[in-house]
């Protein structure tokens, strides 16, 4: 979570909360609650490694908030991060590996395995789903994030699909 | 492998039993459909998928009676369509089943208001009353002010929600859907899935044919075909399984 509160503070100094506030705005409900405490914690590691700067605040009748800023240290490793390109995803190794040795084992039925996984598959798409249609329609972030994770499934499903294909017992 | 019907459960709305279909064309013969057992009870909605060449459209078809099986029944509310003459499946097809398919279909030379009375009109609904239905229909659909359209005027999602209106137009008990998003954008997918998704909840029985997994998230039982057979058939209660599911959906580096 380091590099996006960064790319929040970009923007101008804020505290803890208002970042949580803002990234749960952003993504909308596809995006995993984001704990108030980790979110301190990672500040204060950013702070510790001078990313970012912290300064206390007073307020009247609560403890005082922390107000952060981006460094330029804090800004340079900002920039890097949008000069790297991203990891492309991969192929779900966990189930591949099963899928693979799956007759060596003698424990499980390949098309069994496979039939299963795509029902979770499904489920989760149908999730996402509810998850596109609950979600305001006007929050193109979120929505785009929904759809994504919809189309990487789609891909998982397709595969799952010709994994069928060729595996399946000829008679 | 059969539908588990539990003994209390409502009578199907459409039944197969063994159906088998065969296509003979050039070169080896196709077995589309391998002997396929299914049922569908009311309220359900369907989705059956699998590669292209599976068989699935083929098996839709044969369920609204569009090809005849080689062999296995059909029934429709119970009653067996063996007999049934291509027109008794003509006249049932506008009142008991509407059908919608992935080029929509639609008379190209007839206006989107005519398109969705006239079948209305063939079963026999007074003029005043297929109006107010097809109006009716246009608004839910979002095609207010395209009633005097031309079919070719319009967007490929706009005509294919036209081809929905007219499908729907005579109340039928039963919507058949081959492929409807198939030759729409992701836009256009989303918005059938919306549309099915919403008769649906008024009650609607339906069963989809798609390669879409997302159109077919939409249905509450997805049925997995494979070389002619139903090779899975899952009841999607779509609560996200334990562990990673939705909130793992976005997960941040670092």
């Amino acid at each position: 979570m380091r590099l996006p509160l960064l790319a929040l503070l970009a923007r101008g100094p804020a505290h803890g909360y208002e970042l949580k506030q803002d990234l749960e705005q952003l993504l909308g409900a596809a995006y995993p609650q984001p704990n108030v405490g980790q979110i301190y914690v990672t500040l204060g590691r950013l702070e510790k490694s001078g990313l970012i700067e912290g300064e206390e605040v007073e307020q009247s009748s609560r403890p005082n908030k922390k107000i952060y800023h981006l460094t330029d240290a804090g800004r340079e490793a900002l920039h890097a991060w949008y000069e790297e390109t991203a990891d492309e995803p991969r192929v779900r190794d966990e189930f591949f590996m099963k899928l693979a040795l799956a007759p060596q084992t003698g424990l499980a039925d390949r098309i069994s395995l496979i039939n299963k996984q795509r029902r979770r598959y499904l489920n989760t798409m149908r999730s996402l789903s509810k998850l596109a249609a609950a979600e305001n329609r006007d929050n193109r972030i979120a929505q785009l994030l929904i759809e994504g994770a919809m189309l990487h499934l789609q891909a998982d499903l397709d595969w799952l699909e010709r994994c069928q294909e060729e595996l399946e017992e000829p008679e | 492998m059969s539908t588990p019907v539990e003994p209390c459960a409502p009578a199907p709305l459409v039944r197969a039993e063994g159906l088998v279909k065969t296509h003979y064309g050039e070169g080896a013969p196709a077995h589309a459909v391998r002997g396929v057992d299914l049922a569908v009870r009311p309220g359900e909605f369907v989705a059956v998928t699998g590669p292209s060449g599976a068989g699935k459209s083929t098996m839709l078809h044969l369920l609204g009676g569009l090809q005849r099986p080689d062999s296995g029944s059909v029934w429709l509310d119970g009653e067996r369509t063996d007999s049934w003459s291509e027109a008794r499946w003509a006249v049932e097809r506008r009142r008991r089943i509407g059908i919608v398919f992935q080029f929509f279909n639609l008379v190209s030379n007839l206006s989107v208001a005519d398109n969705v009375e006239l079948p209305a009109l063939l079963a026999g609904m007074s003029p005043k009353q297929a109006r107010a239905e097809r109006e009716g229909l246009l608004a839910e659909l979002g095609l207010d002010g395209k009633a005097r359209s031309m079919p070719g005027e319009l967007s490929g999602g706009e005509q294919q929600r036209v081809a929905l209106a007219r499908a729907l137009v005579n109340h039928p008990g039963l919507l058949l859907a081959d492929e409807p998003a198939g030759s729409l954008d992701s836009k256009g997918t989303r918005e059938v899935m919306r549309l099915l998704s919403r008769f649906h909840q008024r009650g609607q029985t339906i069963v989809l044919v798609t390669h879409d997994a997302r159109l077919a998230s939409a249905a509450d039982r997805v049925i997995s075909f494979f070389d002619g057979r139903i090779a899975d058939d899952a009841e999607l209660d779509g609560a996200p399984p334990s562990g990673a599911g939705t909130s793992g959906v976005l997960e941040l580096k670092g």
